[in-house]
């Protein structure tokens, strides 16, 4: 939907994941590559060339011995929606080919696959890294094909693909909304394969814009922050911590500055 | 590129952008016509230049 | 056995000889067309690249020639809208080198998107709002005049000359090029600057990223900068190495001096906003993002990326060629001037290469390191390919077609070529005329 296009009906879907109950598990992984039918290699040793739509990462406070400190931060796509609020997503704004689009909608990030003809400026642009490239043809071992998710296309080698909140089951919501003659879907109706798969509830997912969603109060949380938001990229997803030195880690401080990590007062 | 595709919107940056991109596609089309329909024609009435300074 | 192709008046070696220069490199162009099929067979697994480094060798090599190839546009612009009548002696060569680059940076383009059959789509889905569209649209036109520009060369051949269509269309061509030039000058500026731009919007790539002015960052106006003034170094080290690889002198002094002076003050005031840009976005543009200098040229595996990379750049690739080339006395001293144009191309390149490379590999999370990349084998060969093609391009060029319009002057042939026994007859009669003290007229009288 084109900017401007606004109605009482316009979302803002986000996250707000809770790095004290995170316990870097990994379930969130292995959710999110097998309802979206994430390829995989024979060889994984290069994670760089791996696709992790969703990467848990192993923070550490960087202190020896009985001070370390360490912290799981499970990372998807930002879905940022930029300088404005006008959807202007680092990526969205340099894709030559309009092969992502930021939806005024729901406020989700897409790939269109088929439009993507591999040139990469939108993994250039991400300072989250969430945009992996397929570098090889997608291969199932035989049998595996089975276990496909038949409601998400696979992708050919040499385009981009990114965490899409699993806007699948976004559709699938709506249409059973349609069906039952509501044109609003409920929030539990819509969460993504990693937040029904966390053991320690440590993700929750829904409407920010929407009072009745979790999440609308999640992010006013003191403990609230959110990844490199002085660069204004304006992200979706809202991490909550108590330790000030994982509050810090979100950010680049420069020597001397005021650090900006307090827990906020609402 | 075209109106008809369906990214197109009328706004100030398809008008900058295409009215750029289509005002030198047009020198360029039509220089390269000139030059070769002149050619063409001094061809056939036998009045061939000749150049010098390039 | 190709006399009858060879421009009047000019001297080439024998076709044995030029031919096996030609097999020579072509061996450097198979082996280049060789990694271009497997990156097309098998993909860009054929690569080094990864998810960090998205955009690396090929995506600065493209950069690179284009910068370099701008000699084209500018050189075109001073002889057609400024009027440096001189720059015509010149302008042929800096056509060719142009087109060189440009169909290089198409060629490698080609290779290095993902979906090369789909390399359409940023065309007829193009995003206006995104560089790389207005890089791919200004490019392609641009390259349409750079061919545009070339053609009359080919037309000039002495065989083609001979058919009057074509004979005219040359002339034709010539009659209204400074439109072409003009138009050509006009998407340079845009191509050029939007290369500039890839970079500077990335707003999440605190390296990358410069303010500016409306929708057009600062690195925008200084690549069409820095492309105007080190493009025509570029056209100047080319026909430098060109005299020394045929032994000859192609242009007059004063020809490469013009282009020379115009293109020290260029690279002088270019150099200077650049300083400016720099500081201006190390003390006011980082810090606001929460970066410092140091942590851009700092602590980075091997120093691949130290301040020694800043300095090479701006001082060694910038100030020192642009001081050379503002003074009579380094334009004219033959040492000097080849000083300053390999160092301004080189300081170019580097600028390119920290615009693609550096960009990526500073780390932005906190919790992430310095990326690491290495090109493979197939990326340098592909991107060693251009160059092969080039010299062969120039090659033929320069043996079959009238580059360089000084040539025949600079280096008339000798009086006669005699045949030895003719050599013979004329001393012995020079002899005779001696011992009877008689001059040629008398004697043949």
């Amino acid at each position: 939907m084109k900017e401007g296009q606004h109605d009482q009906h316009i979302k803002k879907y986000g996250m707000v994941i809770d790095l004290d109950k995170c316990t870097g598990c990994g379930a969130c992984m292995v959710a999110c590559m097998q309802e979206n039918n994430i390829p995989f290699q024979k060889d994984e040793t290069d994670k760089m060339l791996s696709i992790t739509w969703l990467r848990v990462f192993k923070l550490d406070n960087g202190k020896p011995y009985p001070d370390t400190d360490i912290c799981y931060l499970p990372r998807p796509c930002m879905h940022c929606s930029g300088i404005g609020e006008h959807g202007h997503s680092p990526c969205v704004s340099v894709c030559p080919a309009t092969a992502t689009d930021y939806s005024m909608e729901t406020g989700i990030v897409s790939q269109i696959y088929t439009r993507c003809f591999g040139c990469r400026y939108c993994m250039a642009a991400c300072p989250y890294h969430v945009r992996h490239f397929n570098w090889w043809d997608p291969v199932w071992p035989s049998g595996m094909e089975r276990s496909l998710n038949p409601n998400v296309s696979v992708r050919m080698r040499g385009v981009v693909e990114k965490c899409n909140f699993c806007f699948q089951r976004y559709q699938i919501a709506k249409e059973k909304a349609f069906t039952e003659g509501r044109t609003e879907i409920e929030e539990h109706e819509y969460q993504p394969a990693c937040v029904e798969a966390c053991p320690a509830n440590a993700i929750t997912f829904g409407d920010l814009l929407n009072p009745k969603h979790k999440v609308y109060k999640l992010k006013q949380d003191p403990r609230a922050f959110r990844l490199l938001e002085k660069l204004h990229t304006n992200p979706k997803v809202y991490y909550l911590s108590s330790r000030e030195w994982v509050r810090e880690a979100g950010d680049n401080y420069i020597e001397n500055e005021k650090v900006d990590v307090e827990p906020k007062k609402h | 590129m075209f109106p008809f595709s369906f990214e197109w919107t009328w706004d100030m940056s398809h008008y900058v952008f295409h009215g750029g991109l289509w005002y030198a596609l047009s020198i360029i089309g039509l220089g390269m016509t000139y030059c070769i329909g002149k050619s063409a024609y001094d061809t056939i009435t036998g009045k061939g230049g000749h150049h010098e300074d390039h | 056995m190709d006399s009858e192709l060879i421009p009047e008046g000019v001297q080439r070696c024998s076709l044995g000889k030029f031919l096996l220069w030609i097999g020579v490199v072509s061996v450097v162009l198979l082996w280049g067309v060789y990694g271009m099929i497997l990156c097309w067979a098998k993909g860009l697994n054929q690569t080094n690249m990864n998810n960090a480094f998205g955009f690396a060798l090929w995506i600065w090599a493209d950069l690179a020639v284009i910068a370099l190839g701008g000699g084209a546009f500018f050189t075109g612009f001073l002889r057609y809208i400024v009027g440096k009548k001189e720059l015509k002696n010149i302008i042929n060569y800096a056509v060719l080198i142009g087109f060189i680059c440009y169909s290089s940076a198409l060629l490698i383009l080609a290779i290095d998107i993902g979906q090369p059959l789909r390399g359409w789509f940023i065309f007829w889905h193009a995003n206006v709002h995104s560089m790389l569209t207005e890089v791919a649209f200004c490019l392609s036109c641009y390259f349409g005049v750079l061919t545009i520009e070339y053609l009359p060369l080919i037309l000039e051949n002495r065989q083609i000359d001979k058919i009057p269509f074509f004979h005219n269309l040359s002339h034709n061509m010539h009659e209204v090029m400074a439109v072409f030039a003009a138009t050509g000058a006009f998407l340079s500026f845009f191509h050029q600057g939007s290369l500039g731009g890839v970079a500077g919007v990335l707003y999440g790539r605190p390296f990358g990223f410069r303010e500016g002015v409306l929708i057009w960052p600062w690195t925008f106006f200084l690549f069409t900068w820095s492309a105007a003034a080190c493009g025509p170094c570029f056209t100047i080290l080319i026909t430098k190495i060109t005299e020394k690889v045929v032994g000859k002198k192609l242009v007059k002094d004063n020809v490469v001096e013009l282009l020379a002076k115009i293109s020290g003050w260029m690279l002088l005031t270019y150099i200077t906003a650049k300083i400016i840009d720099t500081l201006y976005w190390a003390y006011v543009t980082a810090p606001k993002m929460g970066f410092t200098l140091d942590q851009f040229y700092t602590n980075n595996p091997g120093s691949a990326y130290g301040y020694w990379i800043l300095i090479m750049e701006v001082i060694v690739g910038g100030v020192i060629p642009a001081l050379i080339l503002v003074t009579r006395k380094g334009r004219q001293t033959p040492l000097l001037l080849w000083i300053a144009v390999i160092l301004a191309c080189v300081g170019v390149s580097l600028n390119r290469w920290v615009m693609v490379l550096q960009v990526l590999a500073v780390p932005v999370l906190t919790f992430e390191n310095w990326f690491t990349y290495f090109p493979s084998w197939q990326e340098i060969a592909t991107t060693i390919l251009p160059v092969a093609y080039g010299t062969i391009l120039i090659s033929l060029s320069y043996r079959y077609l009238p580059i360089f319009p000084q040539e025949s002057e600079l280096n008339p042939p000798p009086e006669e070529l005699l045949s030895e026994a003719e050599t013979v007859q004329k001393e012995a009669i020079e002899q005779d005329m001696a011992s009877q003290d008689l001059t040629p007229a008398e004697s043949a009288g």
